[in-house]
């Protein structure tokens, strides 16, 4: 077996108090959802280890950060990783994730996933189904996003890339794509994953993003999804 | 319980052994290849806990009374999600709980596609009034 939690940072987390505007909050632990709700989105924030995927995660959650494992067995599935042995191996992965009630019908939940290579399975798992991706990059380690990029343009899941601003020194967008050989069409921002409304704009990007890319695939919607 | 840890509670079984676990589901490592649940499926109870009836089943039963995810089930139990879906699955057989399944299509292994319009408009407004 082998195990790895992200990137949680240590010490209590703070209390989140259930925005009034969204649901009714009650009194618990954990604001419950309204008894509309019956649409469940997924968004996974990818990247390395203590980039602030869980950082993100909370500053935008309604509930503090929750954290759960899966644990998989990777003989049967599609092995495309040439690095990949054939044998049946039992992984458990941890993974943090958090909720925003979007309106009375559409709740979405964050997922941070661990970004390094031996977690590749499990991302294919959690993006079963996902609207699309955060690629959340240090500037001071960008070859630590490299392989969570690939994996994204693989799967043909859309992502957009946030640069979690660490106080390193600056760079400019040109140097940051071409060290991420990062396409034109995959946009990119700054953020500060520990402020609410910069890790809400990185979001909304990335569904401007998405709207943009059906835009484009819908004269031909049959069409394989550029990326 | 570890301070690292988030979110189990009192039932958790994260730390116990894997025959703790196996005991719960009754041996069974895996719900069946039909399991409807995604990650995100909403989960709501439709009849209050039973007496007699297994403790995991009795706890999904009582948090499940509002709309939560699979995901929330697990990470409150304090089970793996796999472990979660096998004791849903039992709900569901048995009426005592139904499912909401998320309305974004899921793509295929290898597959990705891309969501309903409306559905991206209802998440960008959503987002905004944050």
């Amino acid at each position: 077996m082998d195990s790895a939690t992200s990137d949680a940072t240590p010490g209590p987390a703070p209390d989140v108090t259930p925005d009034p505007g969204h649901g009714p909050s009650v009194a618990g632990p954990r604001p419950q959802l309204a008894t509309t709700a019956d649409n469940g989105l997924k968004i996974v924030v990818v990247g390395g280890f203590g980039v602030g995927k869980t950082t993100l995660v909370r500053s935008v959650s309604e509930i503090r950060p929750l954290n759960t494992e899966e644990t998989m067995t990777r003989a049967g599935e599609e092995v495309d990783d040439t690095s990949a042995v054939g044998t049946k191996t039992a992984t458990t992965v941890a993974f943090d994730f958090g909720r925003i009630t979007l309106d009375a019908h559409n709740v979405l939940y964050l997922f941070g996933a661990p970004g390094q290579e031996r977690f590749w399975f499990l991302w294919d798992r959690l993006f079963s189904g996902t609207l699309g991706a955060v690629v959340l990059v240090d500037t001071r380690r960008i070859a630590d996003s490299w392989y969570a990029i690939d994996r994204l343009e693989h799967h043909g899941t859309p992502f957009i890339v946030a640069c979690n601003d660490f106080g390193g020194p600056a760079h400019t967008e040109a140097e940051i794509r071409e060290a991420l050989d990062l396409g034109e069409h995959v946009p990119l921002v700054e953020c500060d994953a520990r402020d609410r409304s910069s890790s809400k704009y990185v979001l909304i990007t990335l569904i401007e993003h998405l709207r943009t890319q059906v835009a484009r695939a819908t004269p031909q919607a049959l069409q394989e999804t550029p990326v | 319980m570890s301070p690292r840890r988030t979110g189990p509670g009192p039932l958790s079984h994260r730390d116990e052994s894997p025959d703790r676990l196996y005991t719960v589901t009754g041996g069974r490592t895996r719900s069946g290849p039909d399991t409807p649940f995604d990650l995100v499926t909403l989960v709501v109870t439709e009849s209050e806990p039973a007496p007699g009836m297994q403790s995991e089943h009795a706890a999904i039963l009582r948090l499940c009374r509002r709309p939560t995810a699979v995901v929330e089930v697990a990470a409150e139990l304090g089970l793996p999600v796999g472990i979660t879906r096998i004791l849903l699955s039992d709900l569901l057989d048995t009426g005592r709980i139904s499912a909401r399944h998320p309305r974004t299509q899921a793509g295929g292994p290898g597959g990705y596609r891309l969501p309903d319009p409306d559905i991206l408009e209802q998440v960008l407004v959503g987002l905004r009034n944050l």
